[in-house]
């Protein structure tokens, strides 16, 4: 702890000037690892005034003070630094607790309050230029297995952002649960949420959300997964699901959006235009996964709709004709989006721009699905190897790691289609409980694999800086579990 | 998930049969033998509650659709009439005080100012009188192997009546206060433990926890109750164990200076764990896993050699010189004097050969010993010195089921815990064949975490379920859920560990046909909502 090392990761792009005088110290970890780093041969260490250091707009910079953006990150950036506030006027010396904290550490005078004992930070000359392999680098939480409240979701768009993550995928609602609160039909929380007063996220809170994403560079991304997953919709939504039927007669029980009838569409045409409208991000996930057709097949006026159609015994092409009409609607209301992957299996007609996410592991064949999707001149998002919430002992993240997700048949072309992937943590067994020690390091493997080059792959080195990193994230307050035995000078200390 | 629900769920309570519960006796150390009621009112007891959120699931039940309504501001938790207990016995009145928390918490501040209960039409409960019945009811000393647990509570108007022969049976039957809030079903419970042997093993070495850590899971392991706290303190990796005597071992072998136990600390610990009825056996394990001893304790450890000269690293503990057997013996003296428990695990697993077999001086030891090449016979010498010195000091023993299997002289009240997977049935044929008494662990090491719902595998599992005689049985006293360290601190300890480890609780407290996995879910889920409280 004596002489903290300033975390370069903080300073992305910034490049120090020459000012120092004493020789390099020992350099912090860096995660994920920068495209490049370098320390220039007799480079020194900088001292870190802690008082006096700010960060600021250089000369030339195309921004200035007045960037909310860029003001709010300072702001964060120096608590993360030097583990307290700023102080805030010349004459203030801070945070008393602080410097409580401060005092019992190192023997040193200090620039800060003279005469007391203090921490002296320094950092070494350093030159980092970074850039991410992959644009999209994304994290999906699950809000319908089981409800996360607002505070789990912020501060894991907190950890996102030390992570370099840049896409918040969040699927809102699912079968057991529709948490999201609609203006245009109040009644699917209403009647579709765990607790429709407690366990819902008003428009507020998606707004905080998508701004708290916004400021720490994460774009979010949300998925009304249709037609099936959508049990939840129901009981809101009368008239939207389709009536399964034993024999002759309806059971009373539903299975997924009834296809054929128009008011489907008139509901989805309505529910999207708000969605579109509440999300900024050009692109919203349109789900489209494991579609169960037995629901369909019991029902006859579904039959009967798929002999008009010509469709015969083949459900996928009833699937298709839903997906088809919900694109187009989507599209028309000036929206790209993401499906999953068996929207492109069942040959759904797909506009040139969409995205198509790889989730299904057997075995290694995501990598072939990898391949066909950008044979087909689509592009390509990768979790299938990225399953968190499957869990098993021992060091799993080693095998997220080492996943290559270029390591597929085809042309340079077809590898340019590969937008990134996601960390996928779906929430069957998961909530506000052990979300984050779940999550943390874990999904530091798979931000590292999507931003650093592709040559780093050393577990070794891996694991050492990845360690260090997750006893940043505890000092930081982030509740991330070991990677293995051993200690951080600072330990987590709530229980 | 609501408070609706959470109601509903604690209205289905249990209930009142008035001419019944007049005067049960219950005596020091029931046996599952005794006190089972006749299989019919069994059955009804299961009907009754298998909705209801009782975990683990008592012995008997019964209760009565009468509800009778609470009133935080009048209601109390008192001493009963005749009880052996009074108001100088700390360790009730503190439960009273914690169980009145659990039963209102928070929430009676915010109904407080509502209209008085008394408006609504069901009758009211005054008071949870407890009664002990022993002459001395133990209230300042330690819960020991045969403390009694039963206890008998029944809820009617005005005034439910908790009776226990010792306090650690009132204790248990006081967890289900906590199943009271604003409503309560009359209702009675006659219960005692399967297994007097019910632990959570919690390791201090691969990681460190923090005090509030260990705290905070023995009050969980009350709501389930466990009543031993198996504290394997030290390993290879670190000795975060400040000793009074050899202060070095810590200021060397902890990781950092502050992720220590201080003598205070493990006060601390011991009280907490007093207060809720939970024995704390600390275990130190030796001649292996001593890796982080050797940092602070010079010439304890054995030098491995690499050929003819030492390789500078470390082996087991040295078990041919004297000086190791001094340092022993003072240090399980004050380990003996530290921790009140009757017994202390003394390890004994996995030794590694390899250095000892590397050493000239040992090998030169094992000729003179007659050993051969048998490296278990001088495992075996070894243990047999520390148990010798740990039973001079009139402390119990606990060990690791090589320390059986190598064939130590072991004394007939040894407890041998036995947690290898492979066969761990046949081990507890020949542990309890041999006379001695038996732990199991090797089905509950919850630090193999898998996807999906393990718990159902851990509550599956039938610690009798092995060949041997009636009386071989007997010697199961009980088992451990083991959550060993190398993945787990105290960032992820409580979400690993519960409601996991209630699994284990229900099947080391409940009757043996207590099995059914769906009623099971129901009430652990229920369980765990009132845990998250």
């Amino acid at each position: 702890m004596g002489g903290g090392a300033l975390q370069p990761s903080l300073l992305g792009l910034l490049l120090l000037p020459r000012c120092c005088c004493t020789a390099a110290g020992p350099a912090g970890a860096v995660w994920p690892q920068p495209q490049a780093q370098r320390s220039p041969l007799g480079g020194g260490r900088c001292l870190v005034p802690a008082r006096r250091f700010r960060f600021a707009a250089a000369n030339g910079s195309a921004v200035g003070p007045g960037c909310a953006v860029l003001d709010a990150a300072f702001q964060r950036y120096w608590p993360l630094l030097f583990g307290c506030p700023r102080p805030t006027s010349p004459g203030d010396n801070g945070d008393p607790h602080c410097l409580l904290l401060i005092m019992a550490v190192c023997p040193m005078s200090c620039s800060w309050l003279p005469g007391v004992l203090c921490v002296q930070y320094y950092i070494n000359e350093t030159e980092i230029v970074d850039f991410p392999r992959f644009p999209h680098r994304g994290l999906l939480l699950d809000t319908s297995r089981h409800y996360l409240p607002l505070r789990a979701i912020l501060e894991t768009l907190d950890v996102m952002a030390y992570n370099k993550f840049n896409v918040f995928h969040w699927h809102i609602v699912d079968d057991p649960s529709f948490p999201y609160e609609s203006s245009t039909f109040p009644e699917l929380s209403k009647q579709g949420a765990f607790n429709a007063m407690t366990h819902v996220y008003t428009a507020s809170d998606v707004r905080t959300v998508i701004e708290h994403a916004r400021l720490r560079g994460i774009r979010v991304i949300p998925e009304f997964d249709t037609p099936g997953h959508t049990l939840s919709w129901g009981p809101g939504a009368p008239g939207l699901l389709t009536p399964c039927y034993l024999g002759a007669t309806p059971s009373g029980v539903y299975g997924p959006i009834n296809p054929i009838v128009n008011s489907t569409y008139q509901f989805v045409t309505s529910l999207f235009q708000e969605v579109s409208s509440v999300f900024p991000d050009f692109f919203l996930h349109l789900g489209g996964d494991e579609v169960d057709f037995t629901c369909w097949k019991s029902n006859p006026e579904i039959r009967a709709f798929m002999r008009e159609m010509g469709f015969g015994e083949d459900y996928k092409k009833l699937e298709s004709f839903y997906i088809q009409r919900l694109l187009n609607i989507v599209s028309s209301l000036g929206k790209g989006y993401i499906v999953w992957q068996e929207v492109f299996d069942n040959d759904v007609k797909l506009r040139p721009d969409t995205i198509i996410h790889v989730w299904k592991e057997n075995g290694m064949l995501y990598l072939n699905e990898m391949a066909n999707v950008t044979r087909a001149g689509y592009q390509a998002l990768l979790s299938a190897p990225w399953y968190l919430n499957r869990i098993s002992y021992g060091q799993d993240w080693i095998e997220a790691y080492k996943v290559e997700p270029l390591n597929f048949p085809g042309s340079p072309e077809q590898k340019a289609l590969v937008m990134g992937g996601e960390a996928c943590m779906w929430g069957e067994y998961v909530d506000v409980t052990n979300l984050t020690p779940r999550l943390w390091p874990r999904a530091g493997a798979v931000a590292e694999r999507l931003w650093s080059n592709e040559t780093v792959g050393n577990v070794e080195d891996a694991y050492a800086r990845l360690a260090e990193f997750r006893c940043t994230l505890l000092r930081r307050g982030v509740q991330a579990q070991p990677l293995f035995i051993g200690y951080c000078d600072q330990e987590f200390s709530g229980a | 998930m609501g408070r609706a629900m959470g109601l509903v769920g604690l209205l289905l309570g249990i209930v009142l049969v008035p001419a019944v519960l007049v005067s049960t006796g219950l005596h020091h150390g029931v046996r599952r033998t005794e006190a089972e009621p006749e299989p019919s009112s069994w059955e009804l007891a299961v009907d009754a509650v298998s909705e209801d959120s009782l975990w683990p699931l008592p012995q008997w039940v019964r209760t009565s659709s009468r509800q009778l309504q609470l009133a935080p501001s009048r209601f109390q938790l008192v001493h009963g009439a005749g009880s052996s207990a009074g108001p100088g016995c700390g360790l009730l009145q503190d439960a009273f005080r914690r169980y009145y928390e659990y039963m209102f918490g928070h929430s009676w501040r915010r109904v407080r100012g509502r209209k008085p209960l008394a408006a609504r039409g069901e009758p009211e409960l005054f008071q949870l009188q407890v009664v002990i019945e022993a002459e001395d009811p133990g209230c300042d000393t330690h819960p020991h192997p045969t403390s009694s647990e039963a206890y008998h509570l029944t809820v009617t108007e005005p005034v439910a009546i908790l009776k226990a022969y010792e306090v650690w049976g009132a204790l248990r039957g006081k967890i289900y206060a906590n199943f009271m809030t604003f409503l309560v079903n009359e209702s009675e419970i006659n219960d005692f433990p399967r297994f007097a042997h019910r632990g959570i093993l919690l390791d201090t070495a691969r990681h460190y926890l923090p005090l509030k850590s260990i705290l905070t899971n023995l009050d969980a392991m009350a709501f389930n109750k466990f009543n031993v706290l198996h504290w394997h303190i030290v390993d290879d990796q670190s000795f975060p164990y400040q000793s009074i005597y050899f202060p070095e071992l810590s200021d060397k072998g902890a990781y950092a200076s502050n992720l220590i136990y201080t003598p205070a600390d493990v006060r601390l610990v011991i009280e907490y764990a007093r207060l809720r009825g939970i024995r704390v056996i600390p275990e130190f394990d030796t001649p292996g896993h001593t890796q982080s001893w050797g940092k602070g304790q010079k010439d304890l450890l054995t030098p491995c050699y690499s050929g003819r000269q030492p390789a500078g690293t470390f082996g087991p503990v040295n078990p041919i010189w004297n000086t190791t057997y001094d340092f022993m013996a003072k240090f399980f003296k004050e380990i003996s004097s530290v921790f009140p428990d009757a017994y202390i695990h003394l390890g004994g697993d996995e030794v590694d050969f390899s250095c000892w077999k590397s050493n000239p001086e040992v090998k030169e030891f094992m000729k003179r010993q007659g050993f051969g090449t048998d490296y278990a016979q001088l495992e075996s010498y070894y243990v047999q010195n520390i148990l010798d010195i740990v039973s001079s000091y009139n402390k119990g023993q606990m060990v690791w089921q090589e320390v059986f299997d190598h064939k130590a002289q072991l004394k007939p009240d040894t407890v041998v815990q036995v947690w290898m997977a492979n066969n761990y049935a046949h081990e507890l044929s020949s542990v309890t064949g041999a006379g001695l008494t038996a732990v199991l662990s090797a089905p509950w090491y919850l630090d193999y975490i898998s996807y999906g719902q393990d718990w159902k595998k851990y509550y599956s599992v039938e610690p009798l379920n092995f060949l041997g005689s009636e009386k071989q049985k007997k010697l199961v006293i009980g088992g451990e859920a083991c959550l060993w360290g190398e993945f787990v601190d105290a960032t992820n300890l409580t979400p690993r560990l519960w409601p996991r480890a209630s699994a284990v609780g229900e099947r080391l407290w409940s009757s043996s046909n207590v099995t059914n996995l769906q009623d099971a879910y129901k009430r652990l889920v229920s369980h765990r909502c009132r845990m998250l409280r």
